[in-house]
């Protein structure tokens, strides 16, 4: 693909990530929602991110991975933890990553 | 010589200019955890983009037009894979779609702002700032600026990973030791517990991460996090329903 029709198609590519991110927010910020829409809504943030990560964690090249190998799988196990009981965002990420690291040099 | 008046409203001016610029950097503070996470994502984009073929400029233009991470990883890859523009559009629209219901759950925060403002905030969500904002208004409401500082500091750190990632391009010395690859799902992790404030939520987080799962090794991998998220959020409504109503 020469450079010109790649570009045009990275703006097509920007319209249609950027249409579902603007549209409710502009046409939903002004009214009051139904509860019911309210309660599920406020289910969003978990449900997306829980089916954000779980993948990551639990499978690698498109395979089920649950065997010792897999560092992400065992490295989340605390870093959960630490999550839950510091509540530090910083905290976490360094912990997740640092065991990774730690993983991988020792294995 | 000025008149009390006028100095005293230039020091008005000057401490509401101060004010100011302490949330404006308050901002870019707290969107460092997600530029911890973008700086090895970005960098992977780019070093993916190069190796594509995609030119400097349409890399980087990438990064500054689509601002997604898992869809520009996978546009790369199309993009060397000489795929055609409709697919390339076509499927960075459905990764991206999940986008739709993010804008939707933060809707009710913006009440009162001005439409710019929301085109310009819009711009700039992605997975993490979702997240971030999410957090940061579930108790308060934050100053715009700081707001916008946390959208422009994410981005920028995005698109200037993405053009050092291009420029390494071949070069490139592995990630993976230090577990810089680990970033993502580790801050997915810190900004999915303090989600869960209730029994239920954290029953509809395993449902849709085992729902995402599955459909992800069925071979789904463009629609299983949108798929999995309105499944379980609205078996997640009905759970919350039923136990109201059953006496306990």
């Amino acid at each position: 693909m020469d450079e010109k029709l790649a570009f045009l198609t990275i703006c097509g590519m920007g319209a249609v990530t950027y249409l579902p991110r603007l549209l409710p927010m502009l046409f939903l910020s002004g009214r009051t929602l139904s509860p019911w829409i309210t309660r599920w809504l406020n289910f969003v943030p978990t449900t997306v991110l829980a089916a954000l990560l779980a993948p990551g964690l639990l499978c690698h090249e498109g395979k089920l991975t649950l065997n010792p190998d897999n560092f992400f799988l065992f490295a989340a196990i605390p870093t959960f933890f630490v999550a839950w009981r510091f509540k530090s965002f910083f905290g976490t990420v360094a912990t997740g990553m640092g065991l990774v690291a730690l993983g991988r040099y020792f294995f | 010589m000025p008149t009390k008046e006028k100095r005293c409203s230039d020091a008005v001016e000057r401490f509401s200019a101060e004010k100011k610029n302490l949330r404006f950097w308050n901002g870019v503070r707290q969107a460092l955890p997600v530029v911890l996470g973008y700086i090895p994502v970005g960098f992977a984009y780019g070093v993916l983009a190069q190796k594509s073929g995609l030119g400097l400029f349409n890399a980087v233009a990438m990064s500054v037009i689509v601002f997604a991470g898992s869809a520009q990883l996978i546009g790369a890859g199309l993009f060397g894979a000489a795929a055609s523009p409709f697919t390339l559009i076509f499927t960075t629209f459905v990764v991206n779609l999940r986008h739709l219901l993010m804008s939707a759950a933060l809707a009710p925060k913006l009440k009162g702002w001005k439409k710019w403002q929301i085109a310009f905030f819009g711009y700039e969500l992605t997975d993490e700032t979702f997240a971030l904002h999410t957090m940061r208004m579930a108790k308060r409401t934050p100053p715009k600026i700081e707001t916008f500082a946390v959208n422009i500091t994410a981005q920028l750190s995005w698109v200037i990973s993405s053009l050092f990632g291009y420029l390494a391009g071949g070069q490139l010395a592995d990630v993976r030791p230090v577990g810089l690859d680990f970033a993502l799902p580790a801050m997915f992790i810190a900004l999915l517990v303090p989600q869960i404030i209730k029994p239920v939520y954290l029953m509809m987080a395993l449902l849709s991460a085992g729902i995402s799962v599955t459909l992800y090794l069925l071979g789904f991998s463009q629609s299983h996090v949108i798929t999995a998220t309105i499944v379980a959020a609205t078996i997640g409504v009905g759970v919350e329903q039923w136990m109201k109503n059953s006496p306990s």
